[in-house]
């Protein structure tokens, strides 16, 4: 556990929007090869969450940290943090004005600042990943919402990111889609990649993640290893919202 | 002299038919030059007015915007909310007695077209830019885009197409519309009919002709602009460069060919 290298610190994190606090301080680290699943009901802010951590919502208090130190020191723009920590939306969120291709060299040609011919090597080495490499000349209006969640998947690896972060990644997917992107993000977390998973898919958190953290009324209300948080919970809240996965 | 109805309009097609065509000329350069710079207007103003502010920017840089917002959204009201054959007389004659300037009714009629299409298209441009949905935004500023990369790359492209339609309107406005310059002796369609139909008192005639005329220019606009956007949206269908297994649940089944397929 020591030599762990440690990626992302969450730090006394608050939101608030006007009067309403909807993050009262939450902390936790992210190690390399971590999969922190994030749970909790609807409206306790996990998207809050996981929005802050890449500063798409600016915190109201407390700090994220890159590596232990402040995101100031760490970078010379917010901007090149961003690429570290990739983002995969709830409704996919590809370019509509772009191909499959066009999504996922855009950023690396425009951000980091890549040649074409490499940004198409990797874009394509990452399609491939999801089972999308087929479909390099198709407009994300012309695909499958469980398409269009893969080629996101990819779009946000070919920044090859540290931590990869999703935000219910498969909650707008009709049910039989839900299994292929599943299954994508299982390899991926089985090559070792470091990713922050909200998700309502309790089978996945059990089976996948390295440790779940249960979001409730805007506090961490347990952090644990997920055998230990579903089978032995020790907070009545969580306890009463896992009641609500059993059938 | 003719004697029938179609009988004059041959007759005057033949006297005054060039005398018309320079007319439509003109009518079609006006539109065309005045859509064209009230378009890059539009553009602008519209970009302007869509900038956002948050805490973080400075005192400088919030007064400037917002002084300028305000500057524009006046612009874009005056000359919504005045009529375009006004806005001739004013430019034209206030230019001469106000600033001495005597510029040629041609050009008082291009500048005019040119603000006036510019104050619609703003609100059309910014209306196309607040229509592109949020996430778009969220995903480019996700991967690292700043502010001008994500307007550039990702909602312009999409905001423009959405303003197409609207661009395509407001050129045929304005083929219409450039006939109010006729007040400021510009010799567009409409000034060269009406001094053609002086000559035999022919109204009617020469009018059915200068109707035909216009008719043909906005139709014509109307399917090239058709024709355009769908060339923007590129093709509608898309080729696979490989098979992909995870299409098929059941595992590797060769597609059919487009041989086989005659056989079903
Ligand atoms: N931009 C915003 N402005 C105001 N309130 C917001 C905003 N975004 C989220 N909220 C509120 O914050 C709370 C948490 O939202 P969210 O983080 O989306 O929860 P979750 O993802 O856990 O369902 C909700 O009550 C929501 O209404
Ligand atoms: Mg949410």
């Amino acid at each position: 556990m020591e030599n762990r290298e440690l990626l992302v610190s969450v730090r006394d994190l608050k939101k608030s929007f006007g009067e309403r606090e909807i993050l009262k301080g939450i902390s936790f680290d992210v190690y390399r090869g971590d999969v922190v699943c994030i749970i909790g009901p609807s409206g306790s802010g996990k998207s809050t969450l996981i929005r802050c951590i890449n500063h798409l919502e600016q915190p109201s208090g407390g700090e994220i940290l890159y590596r232990g130190q402040s995101l100031k020191d760490a970078f010379k723009k917010l901007t090149l943090f961003r690429t570290k920590v990739g983002m995969v939306f709830q409704s996919f969120n590809l370019f509509n004005n772009m191909t499959v291709l066009e999504n996922c060299t855009v950023g690396q040609i425009k951000v980091l600042g890549k040649n074409k011919e490499a940004a198409k090597a990797t874009a394509i080495k990452y399609l491939k990943h999801v089972g999308m490499d087929s479909y390099v000349n198709a407009k994300p209006h012309q695909l499958s919402g469980g398409q269009k969640q893969r080629v996101a998947i990819a779009r946000a690896l070919a920044l090859e990111p540290e931590v990869l972060l999703m935000d219910e990644p498969t909650s707008a997917l009709d049910p039989e889609m839900v299994g292929e992107v599943l299954h994508v993000m299982r390899e991926l977390a089985q090559e070792g990649l470091t990713m922050v998973i909200v998700t309502h898919e309790m089978a996945f958190a059990r089976d996948v993640s390295s440790r779940v953290i249960f979001i409730d009324q805007g506090v961490v209300a347990e952090d644990a290893p997920p055998d230990e948080l579903f089978n032995k919970p020790q907070n009545q809240r969580t306890k009463d919202f896992l009641k609500r996965f059993q059938n | 002299m003719p004697e029938t109805f179609f009988g004059w309009v041959a007759f005057l097609l033949d006297q005054y038919g060039t005398v018309l065509i320079k007319g439509a000329v003109v009518t079609l350069l006006l539109a065309i030059v005045g859509t064209f710079i009230g378009c890059l207007i539009g553009l602008v103003v519209g970009i302007i007015q869509t900038i956002p502010l948050d805490e973080n920017d400075g005192q400088v840089k919030k007064s400037v915007v917002k002084a300028l917002q305000w500057l524009l959204d006046a612009y874009v009201e005056i000359f919504r909310g005045t009529p375009m054959i006004v806005q001739a007389m004013v430019v034209y004659y206030g230019a001469m007695s106000v600033f001495n300037i005597d510029m040629s009714p041609m050009f008082a009629g291009f500048l005019v077209v040119s603000i006036n299409t510019g104050a619609y298209m703003a609100e059309t441009v910014r209306g196309g830019i607040e229509s592109v949905d949020i996430g778009q935004k969220e995903a480019a500023v996700a991967i690292g885009m700043d502010h001008f990369q994500t307007m550039r790359c990702v909602i312009l492209p999409q905001a423009l197409r959405n303003v197409m339609p609207q661009l395509g309107n407001n050129l045929i406005i304005n083929i219409k519309d450039t006939s109010v310059l006729n007040v400021i002796s510009v010799t567009e369609l409409y000034f060269a009919s009406k001094s053609a139909a002086g000559v035999y008192y022919k109204y009617f005639e020469i009018f059915f002709i200068t109707c035909v005329i216009y008719f043909i220019m906005t139709f014509t606009a109307s399917r090239l602009l058709r024709w355009v956007e769908s060339k923007m949206d590129g093709p509608k269908d898309y080729q696979l460069v490989e098979y992909d297994p995870m299409m098929d649940p059941c595992g590797h089944v060769p597609l059919p060919t487009k041989k086989q397929k005659g056989r079903y």
